[in-house]
């Protein structure tokens, strides 16, 4: 099976970049000389292409079997065996990734024309922006794992540029290196991971890092091991640490609420729709691997559901709006990571694009209300803000019931699948279920305070604020309508077949991610894993499909709605009918307040001792450096000084003295032996004839 | 007393030391030209003399002193037309013809 080219693929990740380019190399003459209009139409023009051609490109991927386009570019490098090309591939899983990715960069383009009017660094601001898209499709359309690379260490530092935009503020600029340094850790993890992989394939004389190579060598590798753990096991641990990094989950997720220091519509694009699913696409795009390192996906599950629990507390009691957005991001990626970890793969990837949607709508939103109320983000001093932007606080409503999983809006389809397949997967347990049911409630609970508290009861603003209250412009609002829509119906393209649908979206994957659990089962069997595994996982697959339409599905489908409408009735309850109510809890709970409020401390207890230690070993080894490094050197450069010194005067009274001397000496001779030559001739002449006559008398006597 | 070589030697020598005399002493270029003249005439005489008596033991005539003696006399022409002619040249150019105080190529 062949994969057909098609050579028009570049052109999705390049126009951005071009894009970038234009912008980030003449923008700043372009927006003296004619304002900020050609800088939005180059940029939002760039990415609006990019879609358009995405979109082609995912037609001519419906016609094609098998259903992948690839679009070899050059060889990059060629080294030994390997030769990896700059190569795109365009399959299931990447088609929905550049569909998302470029449709919402587009409306979130356009929002930016309106939230970044009149900012300095509007020319710098779509740079960065169209540069993140140029990664992220990289990212996503990469045909081999150095290609992802590329576009996994892209986004992270489009990240850090954007993060740090207004970088004239300390504040944020630290957010900025904190971002970075934390994806750092991430990435290393990352490497090691991709290092490993080639090291165990090498030894099977693969060598290649293609996807689809990979893909097919992977059964080979399940007997090795590295360290004496499983191969497979260590390379898919270590990329997962890299997936945590990118991904922001425990423990590497402390960068992802700093990150809301960038420009609103950036935490929509990057630290809610796009970078921050890398880690999950990522696992999703290696899922061949994943499913035969059971440690591992275990591992995964296990973090993604702590993840979605942990940040959904916190997320409980935070007042700055973007904050609370933040938090409920890390825990959307958490249910993410845990549909990876239990190996359904389909069902993550469906909510990351779900998420997609309602959660960059939230953020525009946000952003929207942060706009109207002058840059203040504590949702304590909002209130009542429906009033005032009718259409922002209807997508908002409409995006925040999406991701409380209310049906039938897009949060309720994808939600629900991670959760059922938490349950009913071979690698599910109910205590997963119950993990990820309860992130569900809270979610449903502080994302309902939030509406609550921004949009209902009066408004707790000081009176300028009240008096400028505003609906935002219309490049603002219509991308939030647009998302808000998509909130709505972007779910049904995974109607579940117990709902009487098809879950379309799962069989489209389905070349590249298996068939779900049960495809798992079959893969493993296929390829001969230890029979044990074989047989537990085939069956419990095998149940999972047959009893696809179980009583126990309908039940925890309408458990969980139940618990995201008791989180929705609790916060009407305590932020609208009784206001005084979250107070006196605070009061009475004050120990378990404050440590949500002051998000576990832990921020406190990597400074106490990651930062802490890493700062006590530098200053160790700058002690070192000072007294011992430098004191060889310094102790060289005396002994160099004092060899110096001594050449130095043996040449200035030896060499020189000598050198000297034969010069006095000649000049010496040279003044006395000038005497003789007086110039007067007669001179001269009396000394030849004194000459002659000396000569006579010698011959004479002595002849 | 018959006049024989050593007469003419010490006349000859005589001259030549007459010469240098005026060389060494005159600073007058033409005094000077004088006292070349008076050595040339002393060496011509010497080869004139050498040429009749022939040469110490011998006692053989000589030719070749002779024709010596010629050129001298022919190269001392020369050679004082020459001198004359800068001597003259120069004082046209400085209205001094010391010889000491010709000294613009030392420098």
């Amino acid at each position: 099976m062949h994969a057909q080219e098609a050579g028009f693929l570049w052109l999705i990740p390049t126009l951005p970049l071009l894009g970038a380019a234009v912008n980030g190399l003449l923008g700043k003459p372009l927006q003296k000389r004619w304002g900020e209009r050609p800088i939005g139409a180059i940029a939002c023009g760039a990415v609006l292409l990019s879609f358009a051609v995405s979109v082609v490109a995912f037609l001519r991927l419906l016609g094609v079997e098998p259903r992948v386009l690839t679009d070899r570019v050059w060889t990059w490098f060629h080294v030994g065996d390997l030769e990896v090309e700059f190569a795109y591939m365009l399959d299931p899983l990447s088609a929905v990734m550049i569909l998302v990715v470029t449709g919402v960069s587009s409306l979130i383009h356009i929002y930016s024309l309106g939230y970044m009017h009149k900012d300095g660094g509007y020319y710098r601001y779509f740079a960065y922006l169209n540069l993140f898209v140029w990664a992220m499709l990289t990212l996503v359309l990469g045909k081999n794992l150095p290609m992802l690379f590329i576009g996994w260490e892209g986004v992270g530092l489009c990240s850090y540029l954007l993060i740090g935009f207004w970088f004239t503020d300390t504040q944020k600029a630290i957010a900025g290196m904190k971002a970075f340094i934390t994806n750092r850790i991430g990435d290393l993890g990352f490497i090691l991971g991709m290092f490993a992989l080639y090291w165990g394939l090498q030894r099977h004389g693969v060598s290649s890092f293609d996807f689809e190579t990979l893909r097919a060598a992977a059964p080979q590798l399940a007997g090795d091991q590295i360290f004496g753990v499983g191969l497979l096991t260590f390379v898919t641990l270590c990329l997962f640490v890299g997936a945590c990094g990118k991904s922001a989950q425990i423990p590497l997720y402390v960068w992802l609420p700093d990150a809301m220091a960038g420009p609103t519509p950036v935490s929509a694009l990057i630290h809610a729709a796009t970078m921050v699913t890398a880690g999950v696409y990522m696992i999703g795009r290696l899922n061949f691997l994943y499913s035969m390192a059971p440690v591992a996906l275990g591992v995964v599950a296990a973090v993604g559901a702590a993840t979605a629990l942990f940040a959904a507390t916190i997320g409980l009691a935070q007042t700055d709006i973007k904050k609370v957005l933040a938090y409920s991001t890390v825990s959307q990626l958490g249910y993410m990571v845990l549909g990876m970890g239990v190996a359904a793969y389909a069902a993550g990837i469906f909510h990351l694009m779900t998420h997609a949607f309602f959660k960059a709508c939230l953020f525009l939103g946000s952003g929207s209300v942060i706009h109207a109320m002058h840059h203040e983000q504590d949702i304590r001093k909002m209130g009542g803000l429906r009033r005032h932007m009718p259409r922002t606080y209807r997508t908002f409503l409409v995006s925040t019931l999406a991701i409380a999983g209310i049906p039938p809006l897009a949060g309720f389809f994808s939600k629900d699948e991670i959760l059922w397949q938490a349950w009913s997967s071979p690698h599910g347990s109910p205590v997963l279920w119950l993990v990820g049911a309860l992130g569900a409630g809270l979610t449903a609970f502080y994302m309902f305070r939030l509406v609550f508290l921004a949009f209902w009861g009066e408004c707790r603003a000081d009176d300028h604020t009240k008096q400028h209250l505003h609906e935002s412009p219309g490049t603002m609002t219509v991308p939030l309508v647009i998302l808000a829509g998509l909130a709505v119906v972007g779910g049904w393209i995974g109607w579940p077949a117990a709902l009487g649908g098809s879950n379309a979206f799962e069989r489209f994957l389905e070349p590249v991610l298996g068939g779900g659990a049960a495809g798992e089962g079959a893969h493993a069997a296929a390829h001969g894993i230890g029979a044990a595994l074989v047989s537990t996982a085939g069956e419990a697959g095998a149940g999972a499909a047959a009893h696809g339409h179980a009583p126990l599905e309908y039940v925890l489908m309408a458990l969980s709605v139940g618990i995201a409408a008791t989180g929705i009735a609790l916060a009407h309850h305590m932020y609208v009918r009784r206001p005084e109510l979250p107070e006196a809890l605070a009061q009475r709970f004050r120990g378990a307040y404050r440590t949500i409020y002051n998000k576990y401390w832990v921020d406190e207890f990597y400074q106490a001792t990651v930062i802490g230690g890493v700062r006590g070993l530098s200053r160790l080894l700058g002690v070192f450096d000072l007294a011992v490094i430098d004191g060889l050197v310094n102790g060289v450069g005396a002994l160099t000084r004092g060899v110096s010194w001594l050449g130095g005067a043996i040449d200035r009274y030896i060499v020189d003295g000598a050198v000297n001397g034969l010069a006095w000496v000649i000049t010496a001779a040279g003044s006395q032996a000038r005497r003789l030559q007086s110039g007067v001739v007669q001179n001269y002449v009396l000394a030849v004839f004194g000459g002659v006559v000396a000569l006579v008398v010698l011959m004479r006597f002595f002849h | 007393m018959a006049v024989g070589l050593q007469h003419f030697l010490f006349v000859s020598a005589a001259l030549a030391s007459l010469g240098v005399i005026a060389m060494v002493s005159r600073r007058n270029a033409i005094s000077i030209l004088m006292g070349v003249e008076l050595i040339l005439n002393a060496a011509a005489l010497n080869f004139v003399a050498f040429a009749r008596y022939g040469r110490p033991g011998t006692e053989t005539p000589w030719l070749s002193g002779q024709i010596f003696g010629v050129f001298i006399i022919v190269l001392a022409a020369a050679e004082a037309a020459i001198a004359l002619a800068i001597i003259i040249a120069i004082y046209h150019h400085r209205a001094n013809i010391n010889a000491d105080e010709l000294n613009e190529l030392q420098r």
